[in-house]
């Protein structure tokens, strides 16, 4: 960067380099009809996906239309709470407005019944033994404290079944 | 179709480096200028500039083109912003090549940058959305099953990563614009580093950098004219750019379709029928070293599975039979928006002998790689000595 060159009356003056300005922003998310859906049976403790009516894959969450074929999906398919984790990492960085302790389990897990995976927390167990394959399930807020997001589900655990076959889930990796 | 010859025959880059002591304007301003020096061009030779960076929540200036068309003298000049998340450097150069090759402008100046000191970009990247869990692990969070993925398909051992990340900080060395100068790393330094996404490894993950690249892109007149003054051009041989949804059922996340087309379409353009035979040296995207083999795969230097064993041979070393990110990389600076022009550029000064102490001898053909998003947005250019 050039030299700043000040005119006289101003040197020796601690020069100004940088300030921390905070930026905040409040939106209205306008969540669409599948989205909605979805939502509302969370709150009420249920999984809902949509199917294709092309492909036959099922979403969760429903966008509302099929990426691939681009058609609308309607039939709702409801989904069990079990499912298997794809693949994870164990993540060991803590940064802004994280509340999780270190270290924790991030994984993709294939609910039963959908053809796509869902992010979420895997908790009770060791972080060093969560692995590919390990068939767990949802943990549920309390009843009183459940909302229309997916914080409604605290984490997923082992659900004490075998793991699953590599063959059943490979094409989700 | 009647389309132009483009050339590059200006390049420059700012010192990339945690916190860069000045604002964007200036800081994007000193890429440009050091690109117009090296095209002996001034402010007024220039049609029209073509601008990229990351999403503008990353400083929170919205629409920053606005605010920077006066220090890069567009005042009164068409001037394009381009947004395509991480690969916004190479699909910026690649616009500005279309107003070349379409015949519209002559002489167009390309700009991209990021300004990471004045960003909180993991934050910006984990935005709290009612249908997600707070997770909160940025980009890293993100890749990392994906990279856990391709070593249970592939069957990669673990120091392939180690290789690949030692490797490009030790390249670094040799580029004064890079902002890593690690001089003691070492493959124990590496291995030992902590775990941040388990299985990517903090020596294995790009730094946050502040720096600009630009470029001066002219029609076929101007690379002639650069040519005859002794200034040799790099010729763009081919461009490609490709997006995939981020969702979808049965999406491979670890080979992505996107860039497999993309690398098609640009070799064709091109005449390149064995990207490992006809590419001298490559310039790729790799922000976490796993993405090195990854990325090998899916531009078909490797086969599926094999791109580990490209690394692993020593293939991409300096001295390899395909050197890749001489200049240290992502890996070894990452100011986002400008990540994607610095593999095109960096492409382009290999083809131009312009790259010093990393500099790879007779270089005739060079691959400029970029991706962003989710592995969504794919952009990638061929550059050449010789006219297409």
């Amino acid at each position: 960067m050039p030299e700043l060159i000040l005119p006289a009356r101003l040197q020796g003056i601690e020069q100004v380099r940088s300030f921390r300005a905070p930026a905040r922003l409040d939106y209205q998310f306008t969540a669409g009809l599948a989205t909605t859906r979805f939502l509302r049976a969370v709150a009420e403790k249920r999984l809902v996906g949509q199917r294709c009516p092309k492909c036959q894959k099922v979403y969760v969450p429903p966008r509302g239309a099929c990426p691939t074929d681009g058609v609308p999906t309607e039939e709702e398919v409801e989904l069990a709470h079990s499912g298997t984790v794809t693949t994870f990492c164990v993540v060991n960085v803590q940064f802004y407005g994280q509340v999780m302790e270190l270290p924790y389990v991030s994984a993709l897990i294939l609910l039963d019944g959908s053809d796509i995976p869902i992010m979420h927390l895997i908790q009770e167990v060791p972080y060093d033994q969560v692995h590919m394959g390990m068939r767990v399930e949802a943990v549920w807020v309390p009843d009183d404290e459940l909302g229309p997001t997916l914080e409604s589900i605290k984490y997923f655990r082992p659900n004490g079944e075998p793991d699953a076959d590599w063959e059943t889930y490979k094409d989700n990796v | 179709m009647g389309k132009e010859r483009v050339a590059v025959v200006g390049i420059g880059q700012t010192k990339h480096q945690a916190t860069y002591d000045g604002s964007i304007a200036t800081l994007v301003r000193e890429a440009a200028e050091r690109a117009l020096d090296d095209a002996r061009m001034g402010w007024s030779d220039i049609d029209a500039v073509v601008i990229g960076k990351a999403p503008d929540f990353f400083e929170g200036v919205m629409m920053p083109e606005l605010y920077l068309a006066d220090a890069l003298g567009a005042t009164g000049k068409p001037m394009f912003r381009v947004h395509t998340a991480g690969s916004v450097g190479g699909s910026t150069a690649i616009v500005a090549q279309d107003l070349i090759a379409a015949g519209i402008h002559e002489r167009v100046l390309t700009v991209a940058f990021e300004k990471q000191s004045e960003s909180e970009a993991m934050w910006a990247l984990s935005l709290p959305i009612p249908f997600q869990p707070p997770m909160h692990a940025g980009a890293g969070g993100y890749f990392a099953p994906h990279v856990r993925a391709y070593i249970r398909r592939s069957g990669a051992p673990d120091h392939i990563g180690i290789l690949v990340a030692l490797k490009d900080r030790l390249n670094a060395l040799k580029n004064p614009y890079a902002h890593l100068h690690e001089h003691g790393i070492t493959f124990e330094s590496v291995k030992d580093s902590i775990m941040l996404w388990d299985p990517i490894r903090y020596s294995e993950t790009c730094p946050s950098s502040d720096g600009a690249c630009a470029m001066v892109l002219t029609n076929e007149k101007g690379g002639d004219e650069a040519a005859a003054q002794g200034r040799p051009p790099a010729w763009v041989l081919g461009t490609a750019f490709r997006s995939e949804p981020t969702m979808f059922a049965g999406r491979d996340q670890v080979n992505p379709r996107g860039g497999q087309d993309c690398a098609r379409d640009v070799y064709a353009q091109a005449g390149i029928t064995d990207p490992r035979r006809d590419i001298d040296v490559a310039e790729i995207y790799v922000p976490f070293s796993w993405f090195e083999p990854m990325w090998l795969e899916n531009l078909h230097f490797a086969a599926e599975g094999e791109g580990w064993k490209l690394v692993e041979a020593g293939v991409t070393q300096m001295d390899g039979d395909l050197p890749v990110n001489c200049s240290g990389g992502v890996l070894s600076s990452n100011p986002i928006g400008a990540s994607g022009m610095l593999r095109f550029a960096e492409a382009a000064m290999q083809v131009r002998g312009q790259c010093g102490e990393h500099q790879i001898d007779g270089v005739r053909k060079a691959l400029g790689h970029a991706y962003g998003g989710g592995s969504q947005f794919f952009a990638m250019w061929v550059v050449g000595t010789e006219k297409p």
